[in-house]
Order: structure tokens, then sequence, then C-alpha cells
């Protein structure tokens, strides 16, 4: 094999999304399948997929997906999880043995609620006790890290090309109102499980095609909120300031896709009244959160998602409707897969957020 | 004319099989195959399905359908021949093309005709019959880009930013343009006879591909915009 450097695969990441608004569960073949048309945006070393509203019959509990480098790493953070969670289920992930997949850490999975007396010590909600008790492990705890850690909603990625980990999670056993999903190619680190995406905490999740070239302004920012950023990868910072701005500032998502992706000053400029002052103000306040540099994403949540491109689109992005479901792709060939009829195939331009909500009651 | 079912082919074997079979070809659901056609000349190919990204790349000559609207990157340093989209066609269309011709019936994504080039008679085209994204034309260095403007969502038919950096070549647009904003490099002008005698031809050519009055077409004011001079971005970054 040659080194890094004396090979170059031209290449980009892959993402898609799917998302009913009726909130009919659909399985995860199907977004498996959107996947295959865009093999070639990726290289095999990352895949991965987010489903929402999968684990209906532990809807009330947060489900943490781990990955563990060994058995008593396992039993270690079993017992710290047991000082602070009351854990309802405890099991290996089912997987499926493929050839296009191997050497897999210990994939674990637990249904758990915050202990309330472990909760009232930290005094914070019991979203903020979760994201911190993520945090703590996943960088204080060698050998374990969670990648998920929503409540009826779930990630899961793998060192492969995007068809080969659905198989290999077995997907198509899995139904959700929503699903993302992405195909790899890493541009700045080595891939490892981990750092495959969606990245996740609580109920959101974002899958990444781009290179960000804000990564360290935004870190340092976020890190002084007690977010930590372990694995250098941009995604991972797009996640904790989506958590940020959303769950803790209590921005809207069309606030929040205006802080990342904000208009340039001059296109401020030539708005008028209320929209230039609110523009003007997020972009003065959350300076250090703007995103520059290619993206397109998709943001996943508790009842919806998000497509965003930066704005200056410098990745494909193409969205189309049929019935109830919205289908979010790179490219149209994925949307055309998972519905060869779409209708309405248009490309949203940069900064220009596409929210798409399951009907209110619907999930 | 040949018959080719490409549903389980990659890119490598759609281009093998159309270079092992002789004459036009028709080829059937695709979707999402990258670089078809790519170098070919001589020869037509008809496309049903959506073609994926650099579609007809380095094109020399040959001329490309697509029944349906195609991906990013269409006829990417294409040298000569002609791409025909009977929809949509997405970002960097037509990206640094030297020669031949690209119809789009409808919309285009960002940045069509990007560092689009000419030399002597070498001339390259693209006419987009609904509305462009931004940076249409960015550092476009020659060729004619046309954008007709016959969407109907309202929207402007140029969005942000459009002829950044540009340095040669002519962008027409349908209509006075009187809600765009240009750089200040450029020159904007309404259309002149000679102008109008320039692209007659391709708006004829539009007309009869998609079914549409090209009189229709005419019948409106067009703008032209070019360089302001030989060298617009002179000591931009460096005294050159």
């Amino acid at each position: 094999m040659k080194p890094e450097g004396q090979v170059r695969i031209p290449s980009g990441c892959a993402i898609a999304a799917v998302i009913s608004r009726e909130g009919n569960r659909m399985s995860g073949k199907m977004i498996g399948e959107a996947m295959k048309p865009m093999h070639d945006r990726s290289n095999g070393l990352g895949g991965g997929f987010a489903g929402y509203g999968i684990y209906p019959e532990y809807r009330d509990f947060y489900a943490l997906h781990f990955f563990y480098n060994e058995r008593a790493t396992r039993k270690n953070c079993e017992a710290f999880l047991k000082e602070r969670f009351e854990i309802v289920q405890s099991e290996i992930i089912p997987t499926r043995k493929i050839g296009a997949i191997t050497d897999e850490p210990i994939i674990w999975r637990y249904f758990v609620a915050p202990l309330r007396s472990a909760q009232a010590s930290m005094q914070v909600d019991e979203k903020e006790f979760v994201a911190r008790t993520v945090m703590k492990i996943n960088t204080q705890m060698p050998g374990a890290y969670v990648f998920s850690s929503g409540k009826n909603m779930g990630a899961f990625k793998a060192v492969g090309f995007p068809e080969d980990v659905c198989e290999f999670y077995r997907l198509e056993e899995y139904e959700g109102y929503s699903w993302t999903a992405h195909g790899r190619y890493p541009t700045n680190t080595p891939g490892w499980w981990g750092g495959a995406h969606p990245f996740t905490l609580l109920d959101y999740s974002v899958v990444h095609n781009g290179e960000i070239s804000s990564y360290d302004a935004n870190r340092r920012f976020i890190e002084m909120f007690g977010y930590k950023c372990c694995l250098q990868t941009d995604t991972e910072v797009i996640t904790y300031i989506m958590d940020y701005l959303l769950r803790i500032q209590k921005l809207t998502l069309e606030e929040a896709a205006n802080v990342i992706a904000a208009p340039f000053w001059s296109t401020i400029g030539k708005m008028s009244g209320e929209q230039r002052q609110k523009l003007s103000y997020l972009r003065t306040v959350f300076s250090s959160l703007l995103i520059t540099g290619p993206f397109s994403i998709v943001l996943g949540y508790e009842g919806g998602l998000m497509a965003l491109n930066d704005r200056l689109k410098l990745r494909s992005m193409v969205v189309g409707e049929k019935d109830d479901k919205v289908f979010i792709a790179s490219e149209e060939a994925a949307i055309r897969v998972m519905e060869p009829d779409a209708e309405h195939i248009w490309a949203p331009a940069g900064g220009e957020p596409v929210i798409v909500n399951v009907k209110e009651g619907a999930f | 004319m040949n018959q080719l079912d490409v549903k389980d082919l990659n890119h490598q074997q759609i281009n093998e099989a159309l270079r092992t079979l002789e004459g036009n070809c028709t080829l059937t659901n695709c979707c999402g195959q990258r670089f078809i056609a790519a170098g070919m000349s001589d020869r037509e190919i008809d496309i049903y399905g959506v073609p994926g990204n650099a579609l007809g790349a380095y094109l020399n000559g040959a001329s490309i359908t697509v029944h349906a609207n195609a991906q990013d990157a269409v006829g990417d340093t294409m040298n000569a021949g002609t791409i025909v989209i009977h929809g949509d066609i997405g970002d960097a269309a037509g990206y640094a093309m030297r020669g031949g011709k690209i119809y789009v019936s409808g919309n285009a994504g960002y940045r069509a005709g990007i560092h689009m080039k000419q030399y002597e008679d070498k001339i390259p085209v693209m006419i987009i019959g609904g509305r462009a994204g931004s940076f249409l034309g960015e550092y476009q260095a020659g060729g004619i880009i046309i954008v007709l403007g016959l969407h109907s969502d309202g929207e402007k038919i140029v969005h942000n930013f459009p002829c950044t950096g540009m340095h040669g070549g002519k962008l027409i647009l349908r209509g006075d343009c009187s809600d765009i904003e240009f750089p200040k490099q450029v020159r904007v002008r309404q259309a002149g006879e000679a102008d109008m005698a320039q692209i007659r031809s391709y708006i004829l050519e539009y007309g009869r591909l998609f079914g549409v009055d090209p009189e229709r077409i005419l019948d409106a004011p067009f703008t032209v915009v070019t360089p302001d001079s030989k060298n617009p971005y002179k000591q931009m970054y460096v005294a050159n």
C-alpha cells in the first residue's frame, strides 16, 4: 500500500436523509440503498446512520450506544454508569458478520434513566446531566466511547462503506420516522469507528460533507462551555455548536442556521428593518460560531431534520418530496433510489436551511 | 440504435461498453454513474434516468441528450460537442468548458460556467432556460453564457454575486436586470443588434430542442455583461 501523501483518491463525502411528515416508520434498508449510487464519494473509512423513532418500547429512556476496546473497560464503565443511572436494559447491539467490516470493537447499548439523587447533587436538568456524563466518559475513560445518547433514536457507525455498515448493523430490522446517512472520505484524521458520522449528543445528530476551515476557532469557543472535542474532526464541533445554540441558548433552527452560515455583511447591508437588526445581532454575539469552509449537513433531532449548506455553497445538496416523505441527498441519484417518482427536486441556496418536522403528536 | 440497460453497471463498465459499441446508443436506468461519455467524439448518446457527476467531461464532439435532471459538473473541461439537458442542471455546469454547447431547459445550480474559456475559433456556449444560482460565470475567461429566465417561480434570473472575477467572454441575460447587482469590474449594457445576431441561432436551437416559441423568447430586452477592461483586477492582489 502506498503511504499517505503518495495516493490521492478524488472524492468527497456523501450524505442522505429521509423523513415522513406523517411520522410513518420506515425500515433502515431504504436509506442504506440510497447510499449505493454515491459509493465513489466515500473511500471505505467510515459509514454511519442515525434513526429516529427506532426504540418506541424504550421511548422514555436514554439509549446509550458504546464502543469499548475490551471487556475490562466495559465492566469499569458499567460500574460508573450505575452510580448515575438506573439501567433498564443492557445488551450487545446485534450485528452481522460480513467480510467488508472487520476489527470491530465491543459494541454495546444501554437504556437508562438518570438517578434523581445524582442529578440533584449536580444541580442540573436531566439533559445536561446526560450530556455531562457523555463528555466525562469520552474524555476521561480511555477505551470507552459513547457514540449515541438520545431518547428513541440511535446512531450506528463503523469503518467501512455505508451500504456495508447498514448490513453490518442489521438496519433493516429497525423502523424510524426519519433516517440520516453518511459515507466518509476522511481528510484530516485517520478513519476510526468513533470518527465516522453521525456525530451525536443527546437527540442531536449531524452528518456532514465538507471540511470546515474554522474548526479551531469554533472549538476554542465551544470548549469554554463544557464541551470537549476529543477527535479533532470538524463534524464533532458542529454537533456541539448545534447543541449549544439550540438547547442551551434556545435559538430557533433558523436562527442557529443564521449563526453558523451567516449571510455576508454585504448581504445583510442590503436588508432592512428587523431582519437586518436580527442578523447583525446574531453575527455579532456568536461571531466565533460562524462556520467557514465547505459544508453540507443534515441535523437530526427529535421530530425533525434540518439540511443546510455553507453560505458559498461549496458542496452539493438536493431535496425532493413524495407524498408524506421528504428526501435530502448529496446527489439526486440517491433520492431516485429511495423514490423513483420523487417530485419538486430542488437545490437549496447556500445558507438557506431546509427544515422538515413530523406533524405534532406523530412521533 | 444500440440500447444499453446500465442499471447494474458502474461508470467504468458503461464507458467500456460505449467504446465497444459502434454508432449511436441509448442508455436506460441510469442512476448516478459518473463520467459518462468522457472524452467521446462523433456519436449520439441518449440517457434515461439521472446521470452522475462530470457527465461528458472532456467531451470531444459527441452529442449527449439527458431526459431527466443532471447533477454537478456537466461538461467539465469539454472541448467540442453538444449536451442537452431536459430538466435542471446541478452546480458548476460547464466547469472550465473550452468548446461545444450545453443546452439546459430548466434551472442551473451554483457556479454555472465557472472558468469557461475560449481560444480563437473555440468558443463554448451554455444556454440556461430558467434561472441560475449564485456565482454565475465565476472567473469567466471566455465563451458565451446565456440565461433566458423562462422559469415561473418568481425568483430572480440569477442569485447573488454573478460574474465574480470575470475577465473574459460574455454573459447575456434576458430582461433589463435592474434588480441584479454586478461587481464593479464588469460593464453592463443593453444588448445591441450585433449581440442579438450573435445569439439568435442559439435561441432558435433552444426553441427547437425544448418546444418553446423562439419569438416569445426574443420578444424582450436582453442585457450583456462583459469585463470592463483587459485587466480588471489590476493590483487587487499584487501589481501585475
